[in-house]
């Protein structure tokens, strides 16, 4: 069996210019975040950016790599909002396509299911149809009823984070919520698996229903321990509140945000998990 | 007794009547409401410990992580209680963002699940600081469906001053109580709309019981 294994930068190394990729876990849950600290190291640009948003979205724009959004929430769950994104919003700075959080869960079936659209009443009578001019729907055949056709969020490329996987990609999660990465693995052209250890195949102990992904739904594994840090990954930690604290107050603040870059986001994986280290300790 | 105990018996009493759905109360107040609710006049009730368990009275009791949360909305067995940014005298509500969508002047948490909380079941909302800045005559963008939008299932919203509804023939905001010690006029000084006031009541206070049990919900009293 193929061993997939490859590292945050091969994985960023993967991007184009223009793609749209698709980040697992939800608001601040178990973010790809050492994969996305790989992507602002790269000099990837003008992504699409289709997730549950947390920090991953922030720290994105923050590095100026979103062209589109395509969202229904970015919040940091224990802080409400995240300031780098609210900021580049109020500066108009990026597109969006901003959906209910229930049609986005539906573009990504949609995705998954190679169909173009599904319907769904979410949105009706909304400004979701008001923001997003170029959604239609659709009449029941049976019925007549109104409903969305919420269209099929395709994704170039998808980066998820589980708690564990083997090195052909079968990927297990620990925690009590799959949230969504199946699905963004089944919507996405190239799939992208970090986790906090990669184990033998006979060593993915646990309920057989925790094993979320297959080895046919992902092309590359990455380890990557802490790898979601400062968002939860539970039962292996929980979101570092102080961290992410100090994330929002930095980025709250254009005078504070340069040191934060030089201290976390400018010496590569390693040098941010010392940092990190340092500040907890 | 304090006023933040009258609101959350109010908001205890959105959920009379409701039985075997899932309560989904967002901020701590609806939260109280909801477990007071549960322990009183509605056992039936489920609630969700916000990620992904339902909690039941010895512990827990099922699963529902986000994906199945879906699944209840559009389902319909469900009553959400919602915060809200802005809020119209339709019941339509903003928690997207504030000013052009394109170039907002505050960027706020997104559509998340209004759009289809509210086309797909009962939903009201909790307002803690009842304002001209919340209630408003027109909302910036509509991310919860209001009466006027085709969209029947708003059915109260409970705030620092008082509970509304929408019981008028046109579906627009009523004043059904004012909280013990307010006034009409304050709610209405603070309200960017005209209200209907022809029956206004009290609120009811809680019975020692109810107190004695948000005691017990809330013994750090982190409600006041």
């Amino acid at each position: 069996m193929r061993d997939k294994r490859m590292s945050a930068a091969e994985v960023a190394a993967e991007l184009s210019d223009g793609m749209t990729v698709g980040i697992g876990g939800w608001g601040s849950r178990r973010k790809p975040m050492a994969l996305v600290r790989a992507i602002l190291d790269s000099p990837v640009r003008d992504l699409t950016v289709v997730s549950y948003g947390g920090p991953d979205v922030g720290l994105l724009c923050a590095a100026g790599k979103v062209r589109r959004l395509v969202f229904g929430f970015v919040s940091l769950d224990s802080i409400a909002y995240d300031p780098w994104f609210q900021r580049v919003r109020q500066q108009g700075g990026i597109e969006v396509s901003e959906y209910d959080e229930g049609m986005f869960y539906s573009g990504l079936l949609a995705a998954s299911h190679r169909l173009p659209f599904l319907p769904i009443r979410a949105g009706l009578g909304s400004d979701v149809m008001r923001v997003n001019p170029e959604l239609k729907t659709v009449r029941s055949p049976y019925d007549d009823e109104e409903l969305v056709a919420m269209p099929a969020l395709n994704l170039d490329v998808a980066l998820v984070h589980l708690n564990r996987a083997d090195r052909h990609g079968n990927g297990q999660y620990l925690g009590p919520d799959p949230y969504f990465d199946d699905l963004f693995c089944l919507a996405a052209k190239r799939r992208f698996l970090s986790c906090e250890r990669i184990v033998d195949t006979s060593e993915l102990d646990g309920p057989p229903q925790s094993l979320l992904t297959n080895r046919m739904m992902v092309d590359g594994v990455v380890e990557t321990p802490n790898g979601a840090h400062f968002t939860s990954c539970v039962p292996d930690y929980g979101r570092d509140e102080k961290f992410q604290r100090h994330y929002a107050k930095s980025a709250a603040d254009e005078e504070l945000w340069p040191s934060f870059v030089d201290q976390f986001l400018s010496r590569g994986e390693t040098g941010y998990q010392l940092a990190v280290q340092g500040l907890s300790s | 007794m304090s006023r933040i105990d009258v609101c959350v018996a109010a908001c205890a009493d959105l959920f009379l009547g409701a039985g075997e759905i899932l309560a989904s109360p967002m901020g701590l107040i609806p939260q109280l409401g909801a477990k007071l609710a549960r322990l009183t006049a509605e056992p039936d009730l489920l609630m969700s410990d916000g990620e992904a368990y339902l909690l039941g009275e010895n512990g827990i009791e099922g699963w529902l992580p986000y994906r199945k949360v879906f699944d209840v909305v559009a389902g319909g067995r469900r009553h959400v209680v919602m915060g809200a940014n802005q809020l119209d005298r339709f019941g339509n509500q903003n928690i997207s963002c504030i000013g052009d969508h394109d170039k907002p002047t505050r960027q706020l948490l997104g559509f998340r699940g209004a759009p289809g909380n509210t086309v797909n079941h009962r939903t009201s909302y909790w307002v803690p600081k009842h304002s001209k800045r919340i209630f408003v005559p027109q909302v910036d963008v509509v991310s919860g469906v209001g009466h006027d939008r085709g969209f029947h299932h708003v059915h109260r919203v409970v705030t620092n001053l008082c509970v509304l509804d929408f019981a008028t023939p046109d579906g627009s905001m009523r004043l059904v109580s004012t909280h013990p010690g307010v006034t009409v006029e304050e709610v209405l000084d603070n309200t960017g709309f005209p209200l209907q006031t022809d029956q206004v009541g009290t609120t009811r206070e809680p019975s020692p019981q109810e107190l004695e049990l948000i005691d017990k919900l809330d013994p750090d009293h982190a409600r006041d």
